[in-house]
């Protein structure tokens, strides 16, 4: 069930919004609609549901309304028209009371700029929700100690705010809205003012973090990199209008329009990458040697799922998975030759990460690279993924 | 032309003036005669106490406040102690005593009713636009104008003198106030409020404690400006330095008018840097 369904939410300011809506309707752009009202069109009817415990991106260039739709779903911002129901509960109709108890309890929210509190130290600043709420002191402390501890701030708790970096200041903002133990997460460019390497090390521990918790996120971003590392799915935002929701792979592959096509233009370097550039080393069983028990074992040892069987001189066999080695085990089957996979998908050193991509979209195992039949590496989906997002450093990477 | 604006009979302002201080001070005196007494005999006895107090308590504690306040430097402290002495030395002690009392109620009612005024400003822009211009007439009209309703209100005496200063000396802290709350930045009033914050309490965690330093600047400056007034409200009758001020320019006599004077600075110069050191970090 999804936990937010936003439906047809409009957001226009300015004095003459029912005319601008009109307008709007009858297909104006934002530009002349401006120019004849004076009211600029923040959200266009905005309709996308968010499902229990994913990461949902909404992507867009500066002044698309990205910050306008995530302040509507929290209602910091009155929405002109629409719907926002979190949990069957429509938002942009209750009152003031029960609006603040959602925000309380349910949502909470994490800000480009941290917006922390200078004036309070690094615990009261992760307590401030829970104040807020009238939580006894001693159990807020501990509420936000943990959340501190979560983190990665501990022994930062009497700090104030101005004496951290960036990065922490913002875990600081992660911990005040994660204190509140909320069921949707708001993020509003939440790593947009970090430099890049620590931005990479939060979106790495907010994934980390996400394993953990399981919340429903909402996170915003501009950057096409950061929206395809941590978005379970994107929505892309123009002049106010969502223009294609999807998986990054669909947003990728099947760009909705030329807007979309333009923001994914910036990833087509992934066409001159090739599975060579992306592959690892793979594991290995030999048919000729081992059985399912050292296919098996070696699973264990890397922690996979499925490995891939070659012969003496590399040939790709095929592979086994894990379910299948222990059944074989366990029926005392002593032959790999009995399990042997061969529909797997295999692809040449020269094969674009595109191809790629279409080809491990739906594919239960890692991609084989193959070179004359043999086995040179494989694939993981992650690689690909992060080559499109980031070429330069994946190609180090794999080379290495 | 000329003709043209001779004609216009004189409008007889001043007339309708003066039959409004007289309407109110008719109308309100069930208000105004219980405060002058009342608020008198407070003002009286608080000055009284303060000076049966011996003189070198009032200097220990002075400076054992200012000591703390600077954060431990010895600079003010020596200061006060050596200009308090001064003006105990000159025979104006108990004169200081008045003249603190009246500041010290002054100002405290000031701040007390100023700083609610600025917030209700903050908080409604209808509220900035009609209390704004009157806060301006309050600071620009002469001070001597609003001393003689003042004296038509509650008589003479310190009272008068405390009305006077609150006119005077209220806009800034007001000013100060709206602004401190105006200027604390959107991203804090919307962290608090995304986190469930009512009005109150947006108010009390947030606005408040970030626009504490504006405001107490607001403060600073209405003490001082309140201090100054203090002469001025002298020539109704308010006793302190200001009248032995008065009272040697009444006789040109250059002399004790100085001194008096100086008594004032330093009050002024130790009052300022202890409301200051109250904004500084500690
Ligand atoms: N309070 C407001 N009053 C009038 N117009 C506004 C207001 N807030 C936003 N807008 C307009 O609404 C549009 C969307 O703004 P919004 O801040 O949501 O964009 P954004 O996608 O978050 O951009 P950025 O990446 O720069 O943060 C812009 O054209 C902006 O000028
Ligand atoms: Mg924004």
């Amino acid at each position: 069930m999804p936990v937010i369904k936003v439906n047809n939410l409009s957001k226009i300011f300015g004095k003459k919004t029912k005319e601008a809506q009109a307008l709007l309707d009858e297909g104006y752009s934002k530009d002349e609609i401006l120019e004849k009202t004076g009211c600029t069109v923040g959200v266009n009817r905005a309709t996308f549901e968010v499902e229990e415990g994913e990461i949902f991106v909404i992507m867009g260039l500066s002044g698309s309304g990205k910050s306008t739709l995530v302040r509507l779903l929290n209602r910091l911002i009155e929405p002109t028209e629409g719907d926002v129901e979190i949990e069957g509960e429509n938002l942009a109709k209750m009152g003031g009371e029960d609006l603040r108890k959602i925000r309380r309890e349910k949502m909470s929210m994490v800000f480009q700029r941290f917006a922390l509190f200078p004036f309070r130290t690094v615990l009261e600043n992760a307590e401030f929700g829970l104040e807020i709420q009238g939580i006894e002191k001693e159990e807020r402390s501990k509420k936000a100690n943990t959340s501190l501890d979560l983190v990665g701030l501990k022994g930062y708790a009497n700090q104030y705010p101005s004496q951290l970096s960036g990065g922490m200041q913002q875990r600081v903002g992660l911990a005040r809205a994660l204190a509140n133990d909320p069921e949707v997460l708001l993020m509003d460019e939440a790593f947009s003012a970090l430099d890049p390497l620590i931005r990479k090390d939060m979106q790495d521990e907010l994934l980390d973090l996400q394993v953990k918790m399981r919340k429903t996120i909402i996170f915003i971003t501009h950057d096409l990199d950061e929206a395809l590392r941590i978005g379970d799915r994107i929505a892309l935002m123009k002049d106010g209008s969502i223009v294609q929701v999807g998986s990054p792979e669909e947003i990728l592959i099947n760009p909705a329009n030329d807007y979309v096509e333009r923001f994914v233009e910036d990833v087509d370097r992934s066409k001159v990458l090739t599975a060579e550039n992306i592959m690892k080393r793979p594991e290995t069983v030999d048919i000729e040697k081992h059985g399912p028990r050292v296919a098996l074992e070696r699973m264990r040892e890397q922690g996979l799922s499925s490995i891939y069987i070659i012969d003496r001189s590399r040939n790709l066999k095929g592979y086994v998975t894990a379910d299948e080695a222990k059944r074989a085990k366990d029926d005392g089957i002593g032959d790999l030759n009995e399990i042997l996979n061969k529909d797997m998908p295999t692809v040449d050193l020269s094969t674009s990460i595109h191809e790629i991509f279409n080809i491990i979209h739906d594919s239960p195992v890692p991609v084989a690279v193959t070179e004359d039949g043999k086995l040179r590496g494989i694939v993981v989906r992650g690689a690909v993924i992060a080559a499109l997002a980031d070429g330069n450093g994946v190609n180090e990477d794999a080379t290495r | 032309m000329k003709m043209l604006l001779d004609n216009i009979p004189e409008i007889p302002m001043a007339d309708w003036i003066n039959y409004g201080v007289g309407w109110i001070t008719d109308t309100f005196s069930f208000f105004f005669d219980p405060v002058k007494d009342g608020f008198g005999a407070v003002l009286d006895t608080s000055a009284e106490y303060l000076s049966i107090v011996p003189p070198i308590i009032i200097i220990i504690l002075m400076a054992l406040v200012a000591f703390f306040i600077s954060g431990k430097k010895i600079a003010l402290p020596i200061f006060a102690i050596i200009g308090l002495i001064f003006i105990q030395n000159q025979g104006l002690w108990e004169e200081l005593m008045y003249t603190f009392t009246l500041v010290l109620y002054a100002s405290l009612i000031s701040v007390i009713v100023g700083i609610p005024l600025g917030i209700l400003m903050s908080k409604s822009n209808l509220a900035e636009n009609i209390i704004k211009p009157v806060l301006d007439f309050m600071q620009t009209m002469p001070a001597f104008v609003y001393l003689i309703p003042a004296v038509a209100f509650f008589g003479i005496g310190m009272v008068p003198g405390v009305f006077a200063s609150f006119i005077f000396a209220t806009p800034p802290v007001v000013r100060f106030t709206n602004l401190g709350i105006r200027q604390v930045s959107d991203e804090l009033v919307e962290a608090s409020e995304a986190f469930g914050a009512t009005g109150n309490q947006k108010l009390f965690k947030v606005e408040l404690p970030m626009a504490k330093k504006t405001i107490m600047a607001g403060v600073n400056q209405t003490v001082m400006l309140s201090l100054s007034m203090v002469v001025i409200a002298s020539m109704i009758g308010a006793p302190g330095l200001g009248r032995e001020v008065l009272s040697a320019l009444q006789r040109a006599d250059a002399g004790p008018g100085f001194v008096a004077g100086l008594g004032i600075v330093i009050l002024a110069i130790i009052i300022d840097r202890v409301t200051q050191n109250l904004n500084k970090d500690k």
